[in-house]
């Protein structure tokens, strides 16, 4: 057992560049991956969220329908049934990278459209009697009233959704897609590295998330000074 | 054969019998077997960490809270491929040339996939289980002693069983999460439920069949378990506990 560090500074454009970037000859990337589908996922998932609390059963049901179902689904599975299904439907084949963005956007859909309910469920009645009082449509009423306290409180969950979504793009190196992982795949073949290669993308990994981690800690403070201490506060009135 | 076309569009003939004939039906059962044996491995060695390390953390002692968070953060935060690679492939290479031939002849895959799992859901579980000892009120452990019962009374009469049915909602979310996660060991080789599919699909090239089936049963586990604790959960309900949804 003797450990070769350099492996590490030799392949370095090809791991952080090509595999954490997604700037290189494949198309991928983790970050390239993580960042749209962060995005594009929070969106879906705020459709499927407000669906959830439509009192109209045929948008309702449906909604809770996609929730339930991808959250009892592993990723993987969800990931190969893309992987199959879209050349089938679209009659040719699309890069890795397309395969997995919409894999992940429509898998953290359900699980974001989950955290946007609890958000707007945790905004007082009050609130929506007031807006409709005051004269606001439903969209200005969201958009205006109940979205931004909602986003507000759901900003400690969101985040960690965002962390694991973040670390679950390390599944698209399954189907090939060229990330982080699959480069240290890659390159821990090629020269049989393994223990050095994945420790180091370990840490690349661990950075990220806990960084992000931190600055979520960091923005809860600084949005919402005066409820810090609320959380034994809200159980206490819970148990009566 | 019927055919899929008249709904997707597409050319694709289903032969679901090939779920059922000869070995493929076999090996299904033999993944379905794994995962389980897998997860429950995993869950058991999950839970002792996540309440070892969840206890830790809400030590009153400074130090032993270090030890607890360091080993949350360290773990949580690297995507749980990431451990299984390490531990599978790159762990062994530390050991010496003796030791990684007995590794290597007694299953490392499965061992590498239950160490992963436990490891990586145990930092977890040890957040979910802070969370809910927290979520105690300091009072109760004040009003219970105030009312003549010892410290051991305290924990075994009042303070264990309502911490129990505070945290049975998380503890199952994250018990599942581990259930689907048990999937990614199909990576580095473990003959589970989504290996198997994936097999089945290449020898048969029926992918549309044999990911039914996987997803079907990855349903019906997760919510079938996720039921049966919703009723547990009614069954143990705390009276007058207002924040149930």
């Amino acid at each position: 057992m003797s450990f070769d560090w350099s492996v590490i500074a030799a392949n370095w454009k090809f791991l952080i560049l090509q595999g954490l970037l997604g700037f290189g000859q494949f198309s991928g990337g983790t970050l390239r991956l993580a960042i749209p589908a962060m995005i594009f996922g929070f969106c879906l998932g705020t459709l499927v969220g407000l669906c959830r609390l439509s009192r109209r059963a045929w948008i309702h049901y449906p909604a809770v329908l996609y929730v339930e179902f991808f959250r009892g689904v592993p990723l993987i599975m969800v990931i190969f049934w893309f992987y199959f299904l879209i050349p089938q439907v679209t009659g040719e084949h699309l890069p890795e990278y397309t395969v997995a963005l919409v894999a992940f956007v429509i898998f953290e859909a359900a699980y974001f459209g989950e955290i946007v309910r609890a958000g707007i469920q945790s905004v007082p009645r009050g609130q929506i009697e007031a807006a409709t009082a005051g004269g606001l449509s439903y969209p200005q009423m969201m958009t205006h009233v109940i979205l931004p306290q909602a986003i507000r409180n759901m900003i400690p969950s969101l985040v960690t959704q965002l962390i694991v979504l973040f670390m679950d793009t390390s599944l698209a190196s399954i189907i090939g897609m060229v990330d982080l992982t699959k480069a240290a795949q890659i390159i821990s073949e090629r020269e049989i590295r393994p223990f050095e290669m994945y420790l180091f993308i370990a840490v690349v990994y661990w950075i990220c998330a806990y960084s992000m981690s931190r600055f979520s800690r960091w923005l809860e403070v600084k949005m919402s000074p005066d409820r810090a201490p609320s959380k034994r506060l809200a159980l206490k009135k819970a148990i009566v | 054969m019927p055919s899929l076309a008249g709904i997707f569009g597409f050319q694709y003939a289903l032969h679901w019998s090939v779920l059922w004939t000869g070995e493929y039906g076999h090996w299904i059962l033999q993944g379905i077997e794994t995962t389980l044996l897998l997860s429950a491995l995993s869950w058991v060695i999950t839970l002792c960490l996540g309440i070892l390390f969840g206890s830790l953390r809400t030590s009153p002692y400074k130090p032993v809270r270090t030890v607890g968070s360091i080993y949350v953060e360290f773990f949580r935060n690297v995507p749980l491929l990431v451990w299984l690679f390490f531990w599978y492939f790159g762990a062994p290479q530390v050991l010496p040339a003796d030791a990684q031939d007995w590794v290597n002849h007694h299953h490392p895959e499965f061992w590498s996939a239950v160490i992963g799992l436990s490891v990586y859901h145990g930092a977890r579980m040890a957040e979910v289980i802070r969370a809910g000892l927290q979520s105690i009120p300091k009072t109760l452990l004040e009003s219970s002693v105030a009312t003549g019962l010892s410290l051991g009374q305290t924990y075994r009469l009042i303070l264990i069983p309502i911490a129990l049915r505070l945290i049975i909602p998380p503890v199952t979310n994250e018990s599942l999460n581990l259930l689907k996660n048990s999937s990614l060991a199909m990576t580095i080789g473990v003959a589970e439920l989504t290996f198997m599919t994936r097999q089945i699909e290449t020898y048969t090239a029926k992918a549309f069949e044999a990911l039914t089936a996987g997803t079907l049963i990855y349903l019906v586990l997760c919510l079938g378990i996720a039921a049966l604790m919703a009723q547990v959960e009614r069954r143990y309900r705390i009276p007058g506990l207002i924040a149930r949804g």
